[in-house]
């Protein structure tokens, strides 16, 4: 392996970015190659599929074999709110692969009593967010219906090109939300990217329902990031 | 809580590769390309070796690491590039099975 590329792999992954090394198991020269770097043809196509599977294997492409090692950030779950969606949430995200941290200022809701085993934040977004920066490998749920406590870290979540953005709140409230965060300087390219009313439509009731509803659709985000969408609701 | 979000720097075998690196040691790189059955490890696991023995990581459940290992000294020495194969009661080739049953292919080469 080039030391460069070790070193430069391991830069990528400290700073959770998506990276994949390129090895040609015939002569033994790698690269690696950042996600939107282009590369042409089979290779280019086997590459784009590591990065959206995070699968590593082995391509046959212009007549030699490449190794494709995929290193993908491990992808997370921020939850803007401790409320009772939330409680359900957390632990069927983490069963899912997905680690989960929820943020609210509010201490009634954020109590280590109401969250077992989550990571919790009886915080602002502005403070936890300053310290722990959204990245494209984090999906920011914001579910506390509040504007003081969601619009922040919406726009903090599309700056940061999270993989996905879902916001609680009826078509209403939503183009309330929508006229916020124009003012607060969001595209309207940006804004669209918002998934509101939050999750797939599969009919959810409970809170516990909306939760399968929302993972569903932030693991749909996530498994076809550089794909059209497809079959998202909202 | 499992799926740490942040790289677990003191035993993540390409952190610690690249430190022995920095340190001027010999550093190999072995890395689990294929995999048929029930592999222990997924393609894409990696252990590292360095001039002395000393390894970091993993590409099967502990079965074939020192089979590695060795090889991997060699590929130091050498320079050049091995694949190395494993599988359940395999005679013919390196005398070292996987008790689970499976069979990894593994790439062993050089740093630098």
């Amino acid at each position: 392996m080039d030391p460069y590329a070790l070193k430069t792999l391991n830069a990528e992954r400290r700073a959770r970015r998506a990276a994949i090394l390129v090895t040609d198991l015939g002569d033994g020269r790698d690269r690696i190659v950042r996600e939107g770097d282009p590369v042409a043809g089979d290779l280019g196509a086997a590459i784009a599929k590591a990065f959206r599977t995070g699968n590593s294997g082995s391509v046959e492409a212009e007549g030699r074999t490449f190794f494709l090692n995929a290193h993908l950030p491990q992808p997370r779950l921020v939850v803007i709110g401790a409320v009772h969606i939330s409680q359900a949430l957390a632990p069927m995200a983490r069963i899912a692969g997905y680690p989960v941290e929820i943020i609210d200022p509010r201490t009634a809701f954020a109590t280590p009593d109401r969250f077992p085993d989550v990571a919790l934040h009886a915080e602002w977004p502005e403070d936890v967010l300053k310290r722990q920066p959204l990245d494209s490998y984090t999906a920011l749920v914001a579910v506390t219906h509040d504007p003081k406590v969601d619009d922040f870290a919406l726009k903090a979540a599309l700056d940061a090109n999270c993989f996905y953005v879902g916001a609680l709140g009826s078509r209403k409230t939503h183009a309330k939300r929508v006229e916020r965060l124009l003012a607060l300087g969001a595209t309207a390219d940006q804004i669209a990217r918002i998934h509101a009313p939050i999750g797939l439509d599969i009919g959810a009731a409970s809170p516990a329902e909306i939760a399968v509803a929302v993972l569903a659709q932030a693991i749909l985000a996530f498994r076809s990031r550089g794909l059209d969408a497809k079959g998202a609701a909202a | 809580m499992e799926n740490s979000i942040y790289l677990d720097e003191a035993r993540d075998p390409l952190i610690i590769a690249e430190g022995w690196m920095k340190d001027g040691k010999d550093v190999a790189i072995a890395t689990v390309v294929e995999t048929w059955g029930s592999a222990p490890r997924p393609v894409g696991s990696h252990l590292v070796i360095d001039a002395d023995g000393n390894f970091h990581g993993s590409v099967s459940g502990g079965c074939v690491e020192g089979a590695v290992v060795t090889e991997a000294i060699d590929v130091i020495d050498s320079g050049k590039a091995r694949m190395l194969e494993f599988g359940v009661a395999d005679e013919t080739a390196w005398q070292v099975g996987l008790s689970c049953g499976g069979r990894i292919k593994v790439y062993v080469e050089r740093l630098g």
